[in-house]
Protein backbone atom coordinates (compact mmCIF):
# COMPACT_ATOMS: atom_id res chain seq x y z
CA UNK A 1 0.00 0.00 0.00
CA UNK A 2 0.88 3.35 -0.86
CA UNK A 3 0.19 6.19 1.18
CA UNK A 4 1.00 9.76 0.68
CA UNK A 5 0.58 12.36 3.64
CA UNK A 6 1.03 15.84 3.83
CA UNK A 7 2.95 16.53 0.65
CA UNK A 8 4.72 19.64 0.33
CA UNK A 9 6.83 21.53 -1.96
CA UNK A 10 7.81 24.98 -3.36
CA UNK A 11 10.00 25.73 -6.23
CA UNK A 12 10.12 29.41 -5.01
CA UNK A 13 10.13 31.39 -1.56
CA UNK A 14 6.00 31.79 -1.05
CA UNK A 15 5.55 30.12 -4.04
CA UNK A 16 4.24 26.57 -3.38
CA UNK A 17 3.55 23.99 -5.79
CA UNK A 18 1.96 21.46 -3.85
CA UNK A 19 0.46 21.98 -0.61
CA UNK A 20 -1.03 19.34 1.58
CA UNK A 21 -1.44 16.20 -0.61
CA UNK A 22 -2.90 13.64 1.07
CA UNK A 23 -4.16 9.94 -0.40
CA UNK A 24 -3.81 6.82 -0.18
CA UNK A 25 -3.84 3.48 -3.02
CA UNK A 26 -4.44 -0.35 -2.67
CA UNK A 27 -2.57 -2.85 -4.86
CA UNK A 28 -4.32 -3.42 -7.81
CA UNK A 29 -5.19 0.04 -8.30
CA UNK A 30 -4.95 2.33 -11.92
CA UNK A 31 -5.29 6.11 -10.33
CA UNK A 32 -5.22 8.78 -12.69
CA UNK A 33 -3.86 12.10 -11.54
CA UNK A 34 -5.38 14.55 -13.95
CA UNK A 35 -5.36 18.29 -13.83
CA UNK A 36 -4.02 21.19 -15.72
CA UNK A 37 -1.10 21.80 -17.26
CA UNK A 38 1.78 23.21 -13.89
CA UNK A 39 -0.90 22.00 -11.54
CA UNK A 40 1.67 20.33 -10.11
CA UNK A 41 1.08 16.15 -11.47
CA UNK A 42 4.49 16.02 -12.43
CA UNK A 43 5.79 17.26 -8.72
CA UNK A 44 4.02 14.33 -7.53
CA UNK A 45 4.83 11.61 -9.50
CA UNK A 46 8.39 12.48 -9.29
CA UNK A 47 8.01 13.41 -5.33
CA UNK A 48 6.62 9.83 -5.43
CA UNK A 49 10.50 7.98 -6.24
CA UNK A 50 12.26 11.32 -5.22
CA UNK A 51 13.33 12.18 -8.66
CA UNK A 52 12.41 15.37 -7.19
CA UNK A 53 13.45 16.40 -3.41
CA UNK A 54 10.46 17.41 -1.85
CA UNK A 55 9.99 20.29 1.29
CA UNK A 56 7.62 17.83 3.80
CA UNK A 57 5.19 15.05 4.43
CA UNK A 58 5.34 11.66 4.61
CA UNK A 59 5.70 8.91 1.43
CA UNK A 60 4.72 5.37 2.85
CA UNK A 61 5.25 2.22 0.75
CA UNK A 62 4.36 -0.62 2.70
CA UNK A 63 4.76 1.36 6.19
CA UNK A 64 8.18 2.46 5.24
CA UNK A 65 8.97 6.16 4.72
CA UNK A 66 11.02 6.69 1.04
CA UNK A 67 11.78 10.34 2.27
CA UNK A 68 13.62 9.52 5.70
CA UNK A 69 15.86 6.54 3.46
CA UNK A 70 19.49 7.00 2.93
CA UNK A 71 21.09 6.79 -0.48
CA UNK A 72 21.21 3.00 -0.18
CA UNK A 73 17.73 2.37 1.65
CA UNK A 74 16.56 4.52 -1.38
CA UNK A 75 18.10 2.19 -4.38
CA UNK A 76 16.19 -0.02 -2.40
CA UNK A 77 13.03 1.66 -2.68
CA UNK A 78 13.49 2.83 -6.46
CA UNK A 79 13.68 -0.56 -7.60
CA UNK A 80 10.45 -1.21 -6.34
CA UNK A 81 8.76 1.41 -8.23
CA UNK A 82 8.83 1.47 -12.26
CA UNK A 83 8.44 4.49 -13.88
CA UNK A 84 7.16 4.83 -17.16
CA UNK A 85 7.78 8.34 -19.37
CA UNK A 86 6.43 10.66 -21.81
CA UNK A 87 9.47 10.28 -24.11
CA UNK A 88 9.85 6.70 -23.51
CA UNK A 89 13.88 7.77 -22.17
CA UNK A 90 15.10 4.68 -24.17
CA UNK A 91 18.62 4.26 -24.67
CA UNK A 92 17.61 4.75 -28.53
CA UNK A 93 20.86 2.71 -29.81
CA UNK A 94 20.58 -0.09 -27.23
CA UNK A 95 18.48 -3.51 -28.46
CA UNK A 96 14.73 -3.50 -27.01
CA UNK A 97 16.15 -6.60 -25.02
CA UNK A 98 18.79 -4.48 -23.58
CA UNK A 99 16.96 -2.14 -22.35
CA UNK A 100 14.29 -4.25 -20.65
CA UNK A 101 16.86 -5.38 -18.85
CA UNK A 102 18.12 -2.08 -17.45
CA UNK A 103 15.23 -2.55 -14.72
CA UNK A 104 17.23 -5.16 -13.24
CA UNK A 105 20.22 -2.83 -12.63
CA UNK A 106 19.00 -1.61 -9.45
CA UNK A 107 19.21 -5.36 -8.03
CA UNK A 108 22.67 -5.86 -9.11
CA UNK A 109 25.81 -5.45 -7.99
CA UNK A 110 27.61 -2.46 -9.41
CA UNK A 111 30.16 -4.44 -11.38
CA UNK A 112 27.84 -6.62 -12.81
CA UNK A 113 25.50 -3.76 -14.05
CA UNK A 114 28.05 -1.70 -15.26
CA UNK A 115 29.21 -4.29 -17.74
CA UNK A 116 25.81 -6.11 -18.17
CA UNK A 117 26.01 -9.51 -16.61
CA UNK A 118 22.82 -10.84 -16.41
CA UNK A 119 21.50 -13.90 -15.33
CA UNK A 120 19.72 -16.83 -17.61
CA UNK A 121 16.72 -16.49 -15.40
CA UNK A 122 16.76 -12.48 -16.36
CA UNK A 123 17.33 -12.84 -19.93
CA UNK A 124 14.39 -15.36 -19.77
CA UNK A 125 12.17 -12.91 -18.09
CA UNK A 126 12.63 -10.44 -20.16
CA UNK A 127 11.32 -12.54 -23.11
CA UNK A 128 8.34 -13.34 -21.10
CA UNK A 129 7.63 -9.84 -20.37
CA UNK A 130 8.23 -9.04 -24.12
CA UNK A 131 5.81 -11.03 -25.17
CA UNK A 132 3.17 -9.96 -22.77
CA UNK A 133 3.94 -6.75 -23.91
CA UNK A 134 3.54 -8.18 -27.95
CA UNK A 135 6.93 -6.95 -29.00
CA UNK A 136 8.96 -11.04 -28.16
CA UNK A 137 9.73 -10.28 -32.30
CA UNK A 138 11.24 -7.12 -31.74
CA UNK A 139 14.14 -8.14 -29.05
CA UNK A 140 17.01 -7.73 -31.09
CA UNK A 141 16.07 -4.31 -32.83
CA UNK A 142 17.29 -1.17 -31.94
CA UNK A 143 14.80 0.83 -30.24
CA UNK A 144 15.36 3.60 -32.35
CA UNK A 145 13.68 1.70 -34.93
CA UNK A 146 10.77 1.25 -32.89
CA UNK A 147 7.67 3.84 -33.47
CA UNK A 148 6.10 5.46 -30.18
CA UNK A 149 3.52 3.01 -28.88
CA UNK A 150 6.24 -0.10 -29.25
CA UNK A 151 9.02 2.24 -27.66
CA UNK A 152 6.30 2.66 -24.53
CA UNK A 153 6.04 -1.21 -24.57
CA UNK A 154 9.19 -1.12 -23.77
CA UNK A 155 9.51 1.73 -21.19
CA UNK A 156 6.45 -1.15 -19.41
CA UNK A 157 8.56 -4.09 -19.95
CA UNK A 158 11.91 -2.54 -18.48
CA UNK A 159 9.46 -0.88 -15.06
CA UNK A 160 7.81 -5.02 -14.67
CA UNK A 161 10.99 -6.87 -14.71
CA UNK A 162 12.07 -4.40 -11.35
CA UNK A 163 9.00 -6.45 -9.55
CA UNK A 164 7.57 -3.04 -8.56
CA UNK A 165 4.74 -2.56 -6.16
CA UNK A 166 3.98 0.77 -7.94
CA UNK A 167 4.23 1.94 -11.45
CA UNK A 168 4.35 5.84 -11.72
CA UNK A 169 3.36 6.88 -15.36
CA UNK A 170 4.81 10.62 -16.24
CA UNK A 171 2.23 11.26 -19.11
CA UNK A 172 2.50 8.09 -20.70
CA UNK A 173 0.37 8.44 -23.75
CA UNK A 174 0.73 12.53 -24.57
CA UNK A 175 3.02 11.78 -27.20
CA UNK A 176 0.81 8.81 -28.80
CA UNK A 177 -1.77 8.20 -31.37
CA UNK A 178 -5.14 7.96 -30.17
CA UNK A 179 -5.01 3.97 -31.23
CA UNK A 180 -1.59 3.44 -29.51
CA UNK A 181 -2.78 5.31 -26.88
CA UNK A 182 -5.65 2.97 -26.19
CA UNK A 183 -3.30 -0.18 -26.33
CA UNK A 184 -1.29 1.15 -23.61
CA UNK A 185 -3.72 2.23 -21.25
CA UNK A 186 -5.79 -0.78 -21.76
CA UNK A 187 -2.12 -2.57 -20.84
CA UNK A 188 -1.45 -0.59 -18.11
CA UNK A 189 -4.81 -1.61 -17.17
CA UNK A 190 -4.78 -5.38 -17.38
CA UNK A 191 -1.03 -5.70 -15.88
CA UNK A 192 -1.97 -3.80 -12.37
CA UNK A 193 -4.70 -6.49 -12.22
CA UNK A 194 -2.85 -9.41 -13.44
CA UNK A 195 0.36 -8.47 -11.01
CA UNK A 196 -1.90 -6.52 -8.04
CA UNK A 197 0.86 -3.59 -8.23
CA UNK A 198 -0.13 0.25 -7.88
CA UNK A 199 -0.26 2.21 -11.00
CA UNK A 200 -0.60 5.74 -10.95
CA UNK A 201 -0.44 7.60 -14.22
CA UNK A 202 -0.28 12.02 -15.03
CA UNK A 203 -3.20 12.44 -18.04
CA UNK A 204 -4.51 14.72 -19.87
CA UNK A 205 -7.11 12.95 -21.44
CA UNK A 206 -10.09 12.95 -19.26
CA UNK A 207 -12.31 10.33 -21.42
CA UNK A 208 -9.47 7.68 -20.93
CA UNK A 209 -8.71 8.52 -17.34
CA UNK A 210 -12.32 7.91 -17.02
CA UNK A 211 -12.56 4.93 -18.89
CA UNK A 212 -9.09 2.76 -17.75
CA UNK A 213 -8.64 4.48 -14.39
CA UNK A 214 -9.99 2.90 -11.29
CA UNK A 215 -9.45 6.08 -9.15
CA UNK A 216 -8.90 9.34 -10.36
CA UNK A 217 -6.92 12.24 -8.14
CA UNK A 218 -8.09 15.84 -9.27
CA UNK A 219 -5.08 18.45 -8.66
CA UNK A 220 -5.34 22.33 -9.34
CA UNK A 221 -2.54 24.77 -8.23
CA UNK A 222 -0.63 22.33 -6.16
CA UNK A 223 -3.73 21.18 -3.99
CA UNK A 224 -6.01 18.42 -4.16
CA UNK A 225 -9.10 18.90 -5.53
CA UNK A 226 -10.65 15.46 -6.05
CA UNK A 227 -9.82 12.30 -4.78
CA UNK A 228 -12.60 9.67 -5.75
CA UNK A 229 -13.49 6.45 -8.01
CA UNK A 230 -13.13 7.06 -11.68
CA UNK A 231 -17.16 7.17 -11.97
CA UNK A 232 -18.00 9.81 -9.63
CA UNK A 233 -15.98 12.46 -11.36
CA UNK A 234 -18.83 14.80 -12.79
CA UNK A 235 -18.75 18.05 -14.67
CA UNK A 236 -18.85 19.96 -12.32
CA UNK A 237 -15.64 19.01 -11.15
CA UNK A 238 -13.99 19.26 -14.19
CA UNK A 239 -15.10 22.68 -14.48
CA UNK A 240 -13.90 23.99 -11.44
CA UNK A 241 -10.59 21.94 -11.58
CA UNK A 242 -9.86 23.42 -15.52
CA UNK A 243 -11.75 26.73 -15.28
CA UNK A 244 -13.76 26.02 -18.09
CA UNK A 245 -16.09 23.70 -19.77
CA UNK A 246 -14.41 20.30 -21.03
CA UNK A 247 -17.05 18.35 -20.60
CA UNK A 248 -16.82 17.04 -24.55
CA UNK A 249 -13.98 15.48 -23.41
CA UNK A 250 -15.98 13.16 -21.85
CA UNK A 251 -17.87 11.81 -24.57
CA UNK B 1 1.87 52.83 -29.98
CA UNK B 2 3.74 50.08 -30.76
CA UNK B 3 1.85 48.59 -34.15
CA UNK B 4 3.57 45.84 -36.63
CA UNK B 5 4.01 48.53 -39.59
CA UNK B 6 6.10 50.28 -37.32
CA UNK B 7 7.22 47.17 -35.12
CA UNK B 8 9.41 45.80 -38.52
CA UNK B 9 9.84 49.79 -40.02
CA UNK B 10 12.18 50.03 -36.83
CA UNK B 11 13.87 46.35 -37.28
CA UNK B 12 14.38 47.06 -40.93
CA UNK B 13 16.35 50.38 -39.58
CA UNK B 14 18.12 48.02 -36.91
CA UNK B 15 19.16 46.25 -39.37
CA UNK B 16 20.45 48.69 -41.83
CA UNK B 17 22.28 50.58 -39.17
CA UNK B 18 24.02 47.33 -38.20
CA UNK B 19 25.45 46.62 -41.52
CA UNK B 20 26.87 50.09 -41.75
CA UNK B 21 28.15 49.83 -38.57
CA UNK B 22 29.91 46.94 -39.19
CA UNK B 23 30.99 48.80 -42.56
CA UNK B 24 32.60 51.65 -40.58
CA UNK B 25 34.71 49.48 -38.59
CA UNK B 26 36.06 48.01 -41.21
CA UNK B 27 36.90 51.06 -43.06
CA UNK B 28 37.80 52.58 -39.56
CA UNK B 29 40.27 49.68 -38.50
CA UNK B 30 41.79 49.69 -42.19
CA UNK B 31 42.50 53.14 -42.29
CA UNK B 32 44.63 53.22 -38.47
CA UNK B 33 46.52 49.96 -40.29
CA UNK B 34 46.75 51.78 -43.02
CA UNK B 35 45.48 48.53 -44.89
CA UNK B 36 44.73 48.60 -48.13
CA UNK B 37 41.76 45.38 -48.42
CA UNK B 38 41.54 46.18 -52.47
CA UNK B 39 45.07 45.83 -53.21
CA UNK B 40 44.91 42.92 -51.37
CA UNK B 41 42.66 41.27 -53.55
CA UNK B 42 43.57 41.82 -56.55
CA UNK B 43 47.18 40.27 -55.74
CA UNK B 44 45.14 37.13 -55.04
CA UNK B 45 45.61 36.06 -58.46
CA UNK B 46 48.85 37.11 -58.93
CA UNK B 47 49.95 34.81 -55.45
CA UNK B 48 48.03 31.58 -56.84
CA UNK B 49 50.13 31.72 -60.02
CA UNK B 50 53.09 32.21 -58.76
CA UNK B 51 52.40 29.49 -56.09
CA UNK B 52 51.39 27.31 -59.22
CA UNK B 53 54.36 27.60 -61.03
CA UNK B 54 56.90 27.23 -58.24
CA UNK B 55 55.26 24.44 -55.78
CA UNK B 56 53.88 22.54 -59.34
CA UNK B 57 55.67 18.97 -57.92
CA UNK B 58 57.99 18.10 -61.21
CA UNK B 59 59.03 14.33 -62.64
CA UNK B 60 62.29 15.31 -60.70
CA UNK B 61 60.03 15.81 -56.75
CA UNK B 62 59.00 12.11 -57.23
CA UNK B 63 62.05 10.89 -55.28
CA UNK B 64 61.19 12.90 -52.83
CA UNK B 65 58.18 11.12 -52.42
CA UNK B 66 59.47 8.04 -49.91
CA UNK B 67 60.94 10.45 -47.14
CA UNK B 68 57.48 12.41 -47.58
CA UNK B 69 54.95 9.95 -46.86
CA UNK B 70 57.52 8.16 -44.37
CA UNK B 71 57.22 11.65 -42.58
CA UNK B 72 53.65 12.26 -43.10
CA UNK B 73 52.29 8.42 -42.16
CA UNK B 74 54.35 9.30 -38.81
CA UNK B 75 52.61 12.57 -38.03
CA UNK B 76 48.90 10.99 -38.93
CA UNK B 77 49.92 8.29 -36.37
CA UNK B 78 50.80 10.98 -34.22
CA UNK B 79 47.70 12.83 -34.81
CA UNK B 80 45.42 9.84 -33.47
CA UNK B 81 47.50 9.00 -31.08
CA UNK B 82 47.13 12.18 -29.21
CA UNK B 83 43.55 12.41 -29.84
CA UNK B 84 42.53 8.89 -28.86
CA UNK B 85 44.14 9.70 -25.42
CA UNK B 86 43.12 12.91 -25.27
CA UNK B 87 39.46 11.54 -25.63
CA UNK B 88 40.21 9.23 -22.97
CA UNK B 89 40.86 11.91 -20.75
CA UNK B 90 38.12 14.14 -22.13
CA UNK B 91 35.17 11.71 -21.30
CA UNK B 92 36.32 10.96 -17.78
CA UNK B 93 36.61 14.96 -17.06
CA UNK B 94 33.17 15.81 -19.12
CA UNK B 95 31.47 13.22 -17.17
CA UNK B 96 32.71 14.79 -13.53
CA UNK B 97 32.28 18.10 -15.12
CA UNK B 98 28.57 18.14 -17.07
CA UNK B 99 25.47 19.40 -15.25
CA UNK B 100 23.75 15.98 -15.46
CA UNK B 101 26.48 13.47 -14.36
CA UNK B 102 28.80 15.98 -12.39
CA UNK B 103 29.80 16.75 -9.12
CA UNK B 104 29.35 19.64 -7.05
CA UNK B 105 28.73 22.83 -8.73
CA UNK B 106 32.31 23.21 -7.20
CA UNK B 107 34.16 20.55 -9.43
CA UNK B 108 31.83 21.77 -12.72
CA UNK B 109 33.40 25.25 -12.69
CA UNK B 110 36.84 24.40 -12.00
CA UNK B 111 36.01 21.74 -14.94
CA UNK B 112 34.72 24.18 -17.28
CA UNK B 113 37.67 26.70 -16.06
CA UNK B 114 40.45 23.80 -17.03
CA UNK B 115 38.94 23.42 -20.10
CA UNK B 116 39.04 26.64 -21.35
CA UNK B 117 41.93 27.28 -20.29
CA UNK B 118 43.16 24.36 -22.53
CA UNK B 119 41.52 25.54 -25.28
CA UNK B 120 42.34 29.40 -25.50
CA UNK B 121 46.07 29.17 -25.76
CA UNK B 122 46.97 28.51 -29.13
CA UNK B 123 47.83 25.05 -30.28
CA UNK B 124 51.27 27.75 -31.70
CA UNK B 125 52.00 29.00 -27.90
CA UNK B 126 51.70 25.30 -26.64
CA UNK B 127 54.13 24.09 -28.63
CA UNK B 128 56.67 26.66 -27.90
CA UNK B 129 56.04 26.43 -24.14
CA UNK B 130 56.76 22.81 -24.29
CA UNK B 131 59.95 23.00 -26.43
CA UNK B 132 61.67 24.41 -22.98
CA UNK B 133 60.88 21.32 -21.35
CA UNK B 134 61.07 18.58 -23.87
CA UNK B 135 63.00 19.97 -26.64
CA UNK B 136 62.80 19.03 -30.60
CA UNK B 137 60.94 15.57 -30.25
CA UNK B 138 57.70 13.48 -31.09
CA UNK B 139 56.58 13.93 -28.11
CA UNK B 140 56.25 17.78 -27.95
CA UNK B 141 54.21 17.66 -30.50
CA UNK B 142 52.41 14.91 -28.88
CA UNK B 143 51.57 16.70 -26.00
CA UNK B 144 50.65 20.11 -27.62
CA UNK B 145 47.64 18.68 -29.89
CA UNK B 146 46.87 16.65 -26.63
CA UNK B 147 46.63 19.25 -24.29
CA UNK B 148 44.68 22.03 -27.00
CA UNK B 149 42.25 18.60 -28.20
CA UNK B 150 41.69 17.70 -24.34
CA UNK B 151 40.16 21.36 -23.91
CA UNK B 152 37.61 21.26 -26.96
CA UNK B 153 36.70 17.60 -26.53
CA UNK B 154 35.93 18.55 -22.44
CA UNK B 155 33.86 21.32 -23.98
CA UNK B 156 32.27 18.94 -26.76
CA UNK B 157 31.88 16.06 -24.79
CA UNK B 158 29.72 18.05 -21.54
CA UNK B 159 27.53 19.44 -24.16
CA UNK B 160 26.57 16.43 -25.88
CA UNK B 161 26.13 14.53 -22.40
CA UNK B 162 23.58 17.34 -21.42
CA UNK B 163 21.90 17.44 -24.59
CA UNK B 164 21.71 13.20 -25.10
CA UNK B 165 21.56 11.72 -21.68
CA UNK B 166 19.53 13.54 -19.76
CA UNK B 167 16.36 11.83 -20.32
CA UNK B 168 17.73 7.67 -20.04
CA UNK B 169 19.92 8.84 -17.32
CA UNK B 170 16.49 10.22 -15.25
CA UNK B 171 14.91 6.99 -15.78
CA UNK B 172 17.91 4.27 -15.29
CA UNK B 173 18.08 6.56 -11.86
CA UNK B 174 14.14 5.76 -11.20
CA UNK B 175 15.04 2.33 -11.60
CA UNK B 176 17.49 2.07 -8.28
CA UNK B 177 20.55 1.92 -10.73
CA UNK B 178 23.80 3.17 -9.25
CA UNK B 179 25.74 5.70 -10.28
CA UNK B 180 28.07 3.81 -12.57
CA UNK B 181 25.74 1.65 -14.11
CA UNK B 182 23.81 4.96 -14.80
CA UNK B 183 27.35 6.66 -16.40
CA UNK B 184 28.11 2.43 -18.22
CA UNK B 185 24.69 1.17 -19.22
CA UNK B 186 22.93 4.49 -20.59
CA UNK B 187 24.89 8.01 -20.54
CA UNK B 188 28.31 5.87 -22.94
CA UNK B 189 26.04 3.68 -25.05
CA UNK B 190 23.46 7.05 -25.77
CA UNK B 191 26.16 9.66 -26.43
CA UNK B 192 28.95 6.81 -28.35
CA UNK B 193 27.65 7.90 -31.67
CA UNK B 194 28.24 11.91 -31.54
CA UNK B 195 31.33 11.01 -29.39
CA UNK B 196 33.14 9.12 -31.84
CA UNK B 197 32.03 11.22 -34.30
CA UNK B 198 33.83 14.40 -32.46
CA UNK B 199 36.56 12.28 -32.07
CA UNK B 200 37.04 11.60 -35.92
CA UNK B 201 36.67 15.36 -36.35
CA UNK B 202 39.47 15.89 -33.68
CA UNK B 203 41.94 13.37 -35.82
CA UNK B 204 41.15 15.16 -38.84
CA UNK B 205 42.28 18.90 -37.44
CA UNK B 206 45.08 17.49 -35.77
CA UNK B 207 46.25 15.94 -38.74
CA UNK B 208 46.22 19.29 -40.50
CA UNK B 209 47.07 21.13 -36.79
CA UNK B 210 50.19 18.57 -36.32
CA UNK B 211 51.93 19.95 -39.70
CA UNK B 212 52.15 23.39 -38.18
CA UNK B 213 53.28 21.67 -34.63
CA UNK B 214 55.69 19.99 -36.89
CA UNK B 215 57.46 23.14 -38.52
CA UNK B 216 58.00 24.61 -34.61
CA UNK B 217 59.21 21.03 -32.77
CA UNK B 218 61.42 20.07 -36.28
CA UNK B 219 58.79 16.85 -36.26
CA UNK B 220 57.48 14.74 -38.66
CA UNK B 221 55.90 16.72 -42.39
CA UNK B 222 55.98 19.96 -40.97
CA UNK B 223 59.44 19.98 -40.73
CA UNK B 224 60.10 18.06 -44.11
CA UNK B 225 58.30 20.81 -45.63
CA UNK B 226 60.05 23.13 -43.61
CA UNK B 227 63.82 21.93 -44.74
CA UNK B 228 62.10 21.82 -48.62
CA UNK B 229 60.78 25.07 -48.63
CA UNK B 230 64.12 27.20 -46.72
CA UNK B 231 66.14 25.22 -49.51
CA UNK B 232 64.51 26.85 -51.96
CA UNK B 233 63.54 23.42 -53.28
CA UNK B 234 59.71 24.43 -54.08
CA UNK B 235 58.69 21.63 -56.05
CA UNK B 236 59.65 19.27 -53.39
CA UNK B 237 57.82 21.68 -50.88
CA UNK B 238 54.59 21.40 -52.98
CA UNK B 239 54.76 18.08 -53.41
CA UNK B 240 54.66 17.56 -49.22
CA UNK B 241 51.77 19.84 -49.35
CA UNK B 242 50.03 17.43 -52.10
CA UNK B 243 50.54 14.94 -49.86
CA UNK B 244 49.04 16.66 -46.74
CA UNK B 245 45.89 17.68 -48.90
CA UNK B 246 45.42 14.13 -50.06
CA UNK B 247 45.62 12.32 -46.46
CA UNK B 248 43.40 14.84 -44.88
CA UNK B 249 40.85 14.95 -47.83
CA UNK B 250 41.29 10.79 -47.63
CA UNK B 251 40.75 11.18 -44.12
CA UNK B 252 37.45 13.47 -44.37
CA UNK B 253 36.02 10.68 -46.73
CA UNK B 254 36.40 8.07 -44.76
CA UNK B 255 35.45 9.49 -41.28
CA UNK B 256 32.33 10.39 -43.42
CA UNK B 257 31.61 7.00 -43.97
CA UNK B 258 32.26 5.64 -40.65
CA UNK B 259 29.92 8.34 -39.54
CA UNK B 260 27.48 7.16 -41.85
CA UNK B 261 27.82 3.75 -40.53
CA UNK B 262 27.58 4.56 -36.89
CA UNK B 263 24.82 7.39 -36.59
Amino acid sequence: MLEVKHLEKSYQKDKPALTDITFSVDPGTFVAIIGPSGAGKTTILRSLNQLIKDDGGQILLDGGDLRTANKTQLRGYRRQIGMVFQNYNLVERLTVIENVLHGRLGYKSTLAGMFGRYTEEEKQEAMTLLEKVGLEEFALRRCSELSGGQKQRVGIARSLIQHPKVILCDEPIASLDPASSRTVMQLLKDLTTEFNIICIANLHQIGLAKDYADKIIGIRQGKMVFNEDADALSEEILKTLYDQNVTEELD
Amino acid sequence: MQTPVNYLARKHWKQTGAIVLIGGIYLLSSWILKFDGLSGIIAIPKAFSWLGVNFKPTANSVHFLPSIWQKLIGTVMLAIASTVVASLIAILVAIMGSKVTGGSSLVQTIVRGIASFFRNIPLVAWAMILLFSFKQSDFTGFLALLLMSVGYLIRAFMEIIEDEASETMLALKATGASYFQVIFQAVLPQIMPSLISWILYMIENNVRDATLVGILTGTGIGFVFDIYYKSFRFDAAGMTVLSIILVVIALEVLSNQIRKVIL
